[in-house]
C-alpha cells in the first residue's frame, strides 16, 4: 500500500507539468484551432524567466572591506547584491531565496506578451492554412526560441534552488498513519502539486464563471454564430492564446526547482504534452488535465524496480504505448467530443 | 527514354551531369584563397549531400505525394544504419550485402509502424508516428544496448566474426568498407592551378545509387500508382467513395518511403561504419521534413535541394567563428566592424540552428511550396511579360491545374 502511495505522489510533480501544459495546448486548439508546436518553447521560456530573475536579484556591487583580508592577505572583497543595498540585508536576502515563488509576478506579465505578440505576429496569418503548415511553422519558432536562450544562457543546465523552507522532504506517511520513513515527499514537490491545481482551478473558474470565459466557450462551440451576434471573438481567442502561455510559463517557473532549467526542456516536455493531449482527446479540458495526471503517475509506476525487473524499458515507452493503444481503440481520446478534428 | 518524358528526361539528365561533377562544380574557389572555406567538395560532405537526398526524396514519396506528414522517418533511418553496421560485424565489409540488409529492415520496420499509424489521418498521424520513432529511440538507448551499444552507439571491433571477411587486416586494423575491394574511403585528388578537387569512391557510389532512387522516384511520380497518391492527397473520402480503397496505396507509399530512409541510413553505414540512437531523435525526423519542405514538398528536384542546401549550410555557417568574422569585417570602420560581428555572430558558428529555424519559418510562411515554387515565381514574372495572362472565364470552366509534381 505505502508503495503505491509513494509511486502516485512520484508521479504527481511530472503529471502536475504535463497537465499544465496540455491544458494551454488544448485552449490554444479549442479555441484557435491551432497545433502549437511551440508550446513546449513557451514552457521552457517561462523556467529562463526564473532563471533571469533570480540572476537580476543577485546582480552584485563590489566593496574593498578595509577590515578583512582574504586568504592572501589583501583587503577582502565583499560582493553585496544591488537588492540587498536598497532594502536591506534581510529584505533583499529574503527576496534572492524566494525568487522562484517571485518569479511568478515576474513571468505573467512577460508570458503574456510574448504570447500576444506570438499570436498577433505569426499565428494569426496560419487560422486557415493546413494543420501541417501550422505545426511546421510552430516547429520552426520552437527552434528559433530555443537556440536564442541556448545563445544568451548556454547549453548547460542552471541550477535554481527553492526557497530554504521548502527544500528537504517530509513524511508524508505519518500523516496517513503509516510507520515513519516509509513514505518520504519532497516539499517542493507538493508546493508545485497544490500550485498546479490551483493554476487549473483558475483556469477552468475563469472559463466557467465570468462572462468573458462563457463569450470563449461558446465561440469555441460555434465561432461563427458568436461572431455574427457582434462580439469580436477573434480578440477574446487572442487573450486565451496569452492565457494559454502564461499556464506554460508558470508551470516552467516553479518546475526549475525539480528540474535545473536547459534550452532544450521545452522539447521534452512537448513531445510527451502532445500524447498527453491526445490520450485526453483533443479539444477537451478536463480530459487535458486528467490525462496529464494518469500518464504522469503510469510513468512513475512503470519506474518501479520490480516493474522493470520483468518488462526492461518500460519506463521509456509506456506514455507512447498508452497513446498508441488509445489511439487505436478510441480515437477520439478518453474524453473527446465529437466532430473535433474528424476531417 | 528510360520511359522518361522529354521533361523529365532533361530533369534527370541535369541531375546525372550535377552529381557526376560535383566534386568540381561544389569547388569553385582556389585551394588557398579566402573563400576556400565556403568549397564544399570535399567527400564526407558530398556524400552526406547524396544521402540526405535519398532520404528527402523518400519522405517525399509519402509526405509530397500523399500529404501525410511523419514525425518519425528518422526511425528507418536509424534501423537501416543498425542493421547495417550488424552486417558488416557479422558478415562481410562488402557494402553491398549492408545496404541491402538496411533496406529491408527499414521496410519492415516501416510496414509494421505504417500498418498501425495509417489508421488515423492528420495530426494524429504525425502523432503517431512521433510516438513510434521516440519509443525506438528509448529503446536504442536503454534496454537494446546489447544490439545498439546504447549510449556510446555500434561500431566495429576487432573481435567481430565477419564470416565472409577478416576480423581484422594484416596490420591489425578493423577493416574498411569496400565495393568488391574498392574501398569506399580511397579518393583521387586533381590539382589544376589553384584548384584541388577530390574523387571519392564512397561518394560515386552514394551517388549512383541517388540517381538510381531519383529515377525510381520520377517513375513513381509518373505512375498510375503515384496519380492514386496524389488522389489521397487532395480528397481521400472522395475517392473512397468511388470505392477505392487507399489504404493499400498510403501503406505502400510509407513503406517506399521508410525503405528509402533504409537506403540513406545503410549507405551512410557504408561510408563511416558507426551507428548511433541520436540519428533516430525525433528532431532527426524534424530536419528531414524541413528538407523536404525547404526544397519544395511534391516536386521532383525540390527534396534533392533542400537537403544539399541544408546540409551545406550546417557545414558552412557551423565552421564560422568570432575570428573569421572579425576578418571579414576588418576592412569596416573600428566601431561599426565589432558591431557587426555582435550582430551576425549569434547567427553563425554553434548558432547555426537558429539561422536554420527562421530560413524555415520565412519558407513556411512566404513560400509554402519552397525553393521549386519560389524558382517558378521568378520564372513566370519574365514569362508574363511576354504573354498576355489567359482571359477571363465567366462560365467556370474546368482550367487545367499544375499536376503537383511539376
Amino acid at each position: 500500500m505505502d508503495v503505491i502511495i509513494l509511486q502516485i505522489l512520484n508521479g504527481l510533480d511530472k503529471g502536475s507539468a504535463y497537465a499544465l501544459i496540455a491544458l494551454g495546448l488544448t485552449l490554444i486548439f479549442g479555441t484557435l484551432g491551432v497545433v502549437n508546436f511551440a508550446h513546449g518553447a513557451l514552457f521552457m521560456l517561462g523556467a529562463f524567466c526564473a532563471v533571469t530573475l533570480n540572476r537580476l536579484l543577485t546582480l552584485s556591487f563590489t566593496t574593498v572591506d578595509e577590515t578583512r583580508t582574504d586568504f592572501l592577505g589583501n583587503p577582502a572583497k565583499v560582493e553585496t547584491p544591488y537588492v540587498e543595498a536598497w532594502f536591506g540585508p534581510e529584505v533583499g536576502g529574503w527576496m534572492i531565496e524566494w525568487s522562484v515563488p517571485l518569479a511568478i509576478l515576474f513571468a505573467i506579465p512577460i508570458m503574456a506578451i510574448i504570447g500576444l505578440v506570438m499570436e498577433r505576429g505569426l499565428i494569426k496569418h496560419f487560422y486557415k492554412r493546413p494543420h501541417a503548415d501550422q505545426i511546421l511553422v510552430t516547429f520552426g519558432l520552437a527552434i528559433v526560441l530555443q537556440e536564442i536562450i541556448k545563445f544568451y544562457y548556454g547549453a548547460n543546465p542552471i541550477p535554481t534552488p527553492a526557497p530554504d523552507a521548502f527544500k528537504g522532504s517530509f513524511d508524508f506517511g505519518v500523516l496517513l498513519g503509516f510507520d515513519p520513513l516509509t513514505i518520504m515527499y519532497p516539499y517542493w514537490r507538493l508546493v508545485y502539486f497544490l500550485f498546479a491545481m490551483v493554476v487549473i482551478g483558475a483556469v477552468f473558474a475563469f472559463l466557467q464563471f465570468t462572462t468573458f470565459g462563457m463569450v470563449v466557450r461558446a465561440g469555441m462551440a460555434d465561432r461563427e454564430t458568436v461572431g455574427l451576434l457582434g462580439i469580436n471573438i477573434d480578440r477574446r481567442f487572442t487573450i486565451m492564446f496569452a492565457i494559454a502561455a502564461i499556464v506554460a510559463g508558470l508551470a516552467g517557473v516553479m518546475y526549475t526547482p525539480i528540474l535545473s532549467p536547459n534550452y532544450h526542456m521545452g522539447m521534452d516536455f512537448l513531445v510527451l504534452s502532445f500524447v498527453v493531449v491526445v490520450v485526453g482527446g483533443m479539444g477537451s479540458l478536463p480530459g487535458a488535465v486528467l490525462s496529464g495526471f494518469l500518464l504522469g503517475i503510469l510513468q512513475s509506476f512503470a519506474s518501479m524496480p520490480q516493474v522493470i525487473a520483468v518488462l526492461p524499458g518500460i519506463n521509456q515507452i509506456i506514455i507512447y504505448l498508452v497513446a498508441i493503444v488509445i489511439l487505436l481503440t478510441r480515437p477520439r481520446g478518453l474524453m473527446g467530443r465529437k466532430g473535433v478534428m474528424e476531417e | 527514354m528510360l520511359g522518361l518524358d522529354r521533361r523529365d528526361l532533361t530533369l534527370f539528365i541535369v541531375v546525372l551531369l550535377l552529381a557526376l561533377f560535383a566534386p568540381f562544380l561544389l569547388n569553385p574557389f582556389p585551394a588557398d584563397s579566402a573563400l576556400a572555406q565556403f568549397n564544399a567538395g570535399y567527400p564526407d560532405l558530398m556524400q552526406r549531400f547524396v544521402i540526405f537526398g535519398i532520404f528527402a526524396i523518400g519522405f517525399n514519396i509519402l509526405f509530397g505525394l500523399t500529404g501525410y506528414l511523419s514525425f518519425g522517418h528518422a526511425a528507418f533511418l536509424g534501423v537501416g544504419s543498425y542493421a547495417g553496421v550488424w552486417m558488416m560485424k557479422l558478415l562481410t565489409m562488402n557494402v553491398i550485402p549492408a545496404i541491402l540488409i538496411s533496406v529491408l529492415f527499414a521496410g519492415l520496420l516501416s510496414l509494421l509502424i505504417g500498418w498501425i499509424s495509417l489508421r488515423r489521418s492528420g495530426i494524429y498521424f504525425a502523432i503517431l508516428t512521433l510516438a513510434f520513432a521516440q519509443m525506438c529511440y528509448a529503446l536504442a538507448y536503454s534496454v537494446l544496448t546489447p544490439i545498439t551499444g546504447g549510449e556510446t552507439g555500434l561500431q566495429l571491433n576487432l573481435d567481430d566474426p565477419r564470416i565472409l571477411g577478416v576480423s581484422q587486416t594484416a596490420e591489425g586494423n578493423i577493416p574498411v568498407p569496400h565495393l568488391f575491394g574498392l574501398e569506399m574511403n580511397q579518393t583521387w585528388d586533381l590539382a589544376m592551378g589553384g584548384w584541388e578537387f577530390t574523387f571519392s569512391a564512397g561518394y560515386y557510389l552514394a551517388a549512383v545509387v541517388m540517381l538510381a532512387s531519383f529515377y525510381l522516384a520520377i517513375r513513381l511520380f509518373r505512375s498510375p500508382f503515384g496519380m492514386m497518391l496524389r488522389a489521397v492527397k487532395s480528397n481521400q473520402q472522395r475517392m473512397n467513395y468511388t470505392g477505392l480503397n487507399s489504404r493499400p496505396y498510403t501503406l505502400a507509399a510509407f513503406v517506399i518511403s521508410g525503405m528509402y530512409a533504409g537506403l540513406a541510413g545503410g549507405l551512410m553505414v557504408s561510408m563511416d561504419p558507426l551507428a548511433g540512437a541520436e540519428r533516430m531523435i525525433w528532431t532527426a525526423s524534424g530536419e528531414v521534413v524541413l528538407m523536404t519542405i525547404l526544397g519544395g514538398a511534391g516536386t521532383l528536384i525540390g527534396p534533392v535541394l533542400g537537403a544539399g542546401l541544408i546540409k551545406y549550410l550546417e557545414n558552412i555557417l557551423s565552421k564560422i567563428n568570432k575570428g573569421v568574422l572579425e576578418q571579414w569585417f576588418a576592412f569596416m570602420p573600428d566601431g561599426i566592424d565589432s558591431f557587426l560581428v555582435t550582430i551576425v555572430y549569434p547567427f553563425v558558428g554553434k548558432g547555426w540552428h537558429l539561422t536554420l529555424g527562421i530560413i524555415f519559418m520565412l519558407v513556411v510562411i512566404f513560400l509554402p511550396g519552397g525553393l521549386v515554387e519560389g524558382a517558378q515565381r521568378i520564372g513566370r514574372l519574365f514569362r508574363r511579360e511576354r504573354k498576355p495572362a489567359a482571359p477571363e472565364d465567366p462560365e467556370h470552366h474546368p482550367k487545367p491545374q499544375p499536376h503537383v509534381g511539376e
